[in-house]
């Protein structure tokens, strides 16, 4: 492609000389197909939206079996309770009046009724955002930045005992269940049993009593300690892994050779030429990857009973809250999807080599 | 290990192979065999190499000579709540080397049963999911290649579908599905199989594409095979080992999703399985009250289990591709 392992400039000042063939047309034929692309990834991302959307009904209404009765199992229920959920679902209703409905409601932000709280679903969710994107995005990138730089230590030498001590540790704390090893971390470093005393709170975000706002942050940043611990060493691996492989499949590259040629040192070469071009395609399997993300800030909110969405899904599991599982489902499932949208629009930007 | 590399997937190459005569003393049926004996001792010497793939199966062999011998040393009735052997809470001793739950159970006999529901659970679900993943992505990669416009529509559809599945939270669907379908060890291999399948599905897609690009389809093709005679006879079994590999690491995925559905309440409270014990453990507030001997086996024995599994695939995975191998 390129000797200048960055070329991240704006996209007007893609050189010339370099250009492919089919680049070589710029002006109206370029503003059309970066349109193309656009709408493309609009259109794809507002479909897969609606499927979710649909799924997001017909999973809690046409499965085999009443919803109702799959949710009251092995509890005592009377029948006029289950009369009255089926009432508060709509479940009397036909099928059709009952969709049309409940888009109608997602139209307005309206979620339906938690049958727990007896709140709107929506509201419960704005109230509970807050804790989980501070949590979910800074286990992310301190995950992100963790795995990207152990990946660049192992896949600069293959083989070598950086690469295999980092492969192993992460391996191994891939291979733990989230929940357990952060029930663990609850027993070593925070119930106070045994050798070490109590040095981190088991839970919540903020003790009670704290007040000022210098107070709240740092009381909350120990509070997020052994919560973003959790989520990091089980989400880090991925982003190794992924680093590592990008790395070693750049290391045969010629600009490495010409870098190397020039004398320039080993550190050098890595950092300002293998590196940010291995960087690239990590960049969108991060983005991918947003889903086990959200499935770990699920459990580990759990676990840590951080106030936030991972939290809210649960406790709406174990009622369980029909209304609020769906809500929490079609939140999910669309904030992953616009994120990875986000990815697409941006990528191009970063990288002339996809760019439309 | 050994016994899925090709074995009963490879088709007999029929009697219409056998009609054409054949004057050199080997017939085809027995060159296959032995093509097939020395690839798979090839296979097996460079599996050999790979220290931590032997580790990981050996420590699954023994794990699951285990699970399967349960029965012979493990009291079923002993794992009732009603008919516990010991006092709750009984810290490890001779009688109950890894001590008693809340019930007085064993927790060691916890442990080794719930190997039979987890390995089960996870065989199961990995192999819904490398089924559906395989069909998907074999039609996918198929007719992406051949079919014409309406294959690539449906080539292009499946696709879509597949990257769905793929950006959506997978724990999400899982416990959507799980809540939603009536309790059971089926309902936990149904929600973990259709959620997990997409990976496979575009690796699988990838490799149908290599192989279709191959002259030896082209002439099945020109002879005038079909489509399902080119996926079923030339692609299926090209795709095999990829697929071999995937599986290997996707019963890790499984073992610990099932975990974490049963950890989550979505499990069958009747089964012992590792993340149910686990489940259970936190209920009853083990962990607050610090009695590690209950919380800490199960959730070891995940691990344990699942890092073997990685750790098979891994080597599965750098003996099929070369560009793996060297950088190892």
């Amino acid at each position: 492609m390129t000797s200048t392992p960055t070329t991240t400039g704006d996209p007007a000042a893609q050189g010339p000389p370099d250009a492919s063939p089919a680049r070589d047309r710029a002006g109206p034929g370029r503003a059309w197909r970066v349109l193309v692309y656009v709408s493309g990834r609009l259109l794809t991302a507002a479909v897969s939206l609606v499927a979710v959307v649909v799924a997001g009904f017909f999973l809690f209404r046409v499965l085999p079996g009443d919803p109702v009765r799959a949710m009251t199992e092995g509890r005592e229920v009377t029948a006029e309770q289950r009369e009255e959920l089926r009432r508060q679902f709509g479940l009397d209703q036909s099928l059709w009046q009952q969709f049309l409905d409940y888009c109608a409601g997602l139209a307005r932000f309206d979620l339906g009724t938690s049958f727990q709280y007896r709140e709107p679903v929506a509201d419960l969710i704005l109230e509970r955002l807050g804790p989980t994107v501070l949590l979910a995005g800074t286990g992310t990138v301190v995950a992100a930045l963790l795995g990207l730089f152990l990946g660049t230590r192992a896949g600069w030498r293959p083989g070598g005992r950086a690469d295999r001590v980092h492969t192993a540790v992460a391996l191994f704390l891939w291979s733990v269940p989230t929940f357990w090893l952060g029930l663990l971390l609850i027993v070593v470093l925070a119930s106070g049993r045994g050798f070490v005393p109590g040095l981190f709170p088991t839970g919540g975000m903020v003790s009670p009593g704290v007040s000022g706002a210098l107070d709240t942050v740092l009381d909350t940043a120990w509070h997020m300690v052994l919560p973003v611990a959790t989520m990091v060493a089980v989400i880090y691996a991925q982003y190794l892994m992924i680093m590592r492989s990008s790395l070693m499949d750049e290391k045969g590259a010629d600009y490495l050779t010409t870098a190397r040629a020039k004398g320039l040192r080993d550190g050098l070469v890595r950092r300002r030429h293998a590196v940010p071009n291995a960087l690239l395609p990590t960049v969108t399997l991060v983005f991918l990857n947003l889903g086990q993300v959200v499935s770990g800030v699920i459990l580990v909110e759990t676990v840590f009973s951080w106030p936030g969405l991972g939290q809210l899904f649960y406790s709406g599991l174990r009622v369980p809250d029909l209304g609020l599982v769906q809500g929490l489902f079609v939140v999910f499932a669309a904030s992953v999807i616009l994120m990875n949208l986000l990815a697409d629009l941006v990528y191009p930007l970063l990288d002339p080599r996809v760019r439309p | 290990m050994s016994a899925p590399t090709g074995r009963g997937s490879r088709p007999d190459p029929g009697p219409e192979r056998a009609t054409t005569p054949v004057p050199a003393p080997p017939r085809p049926t027995a060159l296959a065999w032995r093509r097939r004996r020395a690839a798979l001792a090839a296979f097996a010497r460079s599996y050999a190499r790979h220290r931590a793939g032997l580790v990981g199966l050996a420590v699954l062999l023994a794990i699951s000579v285990l699970a399967l011998a349960a029965p012979l040393f493990v009291d079923e009735a002993g794992l009732s709540i009603t008919r516990a052997p010991g006092d709750p809470y009984e810290p490890p001793s001779w009688r109950h080397p890894l001590g008693t739950d809340n019930f007085g159970r064993s927790v060691l006999d916890l442990v080794v049963w719930g190997a039979r529901v987890s390995l089960t659970v996870g065989f199961l679900a990995t192999f819904v999911s490398v089924a559906l993943g395989t069909v998907i992505g074999i039609t996918a990669g198929h007719f992406a290649s051949s079919g014409g416009l309406a294959g690539r529509a449906v080539s292009t559809v499946l696709m879509r579908i597949t990257d769905w599945f793929l950006v959506l939270p997978t724990l999400v669907l899982a416990v959507a599905l799980a809540a939603v379908l009536p309790r059971g060890v089926g309902t936990i291999v149904l929600a973990i199989g259709l959620t997990v399948w997409p990976p496979t599905a575009r690796l699988v897609r990838a490799q149908t594409l290599a192989v279709e690009a191959r002259p030896y389809v082209e002439r099945a093709r020109a002879l005038g095979g079909g489509h399902a005679h080119v996926m079923v006879w030339h692609v299926l079994p090209n795709v095999t080992p990829v697929v071999l590999a995937q599986t290997t690491l996707l019963v890790a995925t499984s073992i610990i999703a099932e975990s974490t559905l049963s950890f989550l309440g979505m499990g069958d409270p009747a089964t012992v399985s590792w993340g149910g014990v686990l489940e259970a453990a936190r209920n009853a507030g083990a962990i607050s009250a610090g009695i590690w001997w209950y919380m800490i086996p199960p959730g070891l024995a995940i691990a344990v289990v699942a890092l073997s599994f990685t750790l098979c695939g891994r080597a599965v995975e750098s003996v099929l591709n070369p560009r793996l191998r060297e950088a190892r």
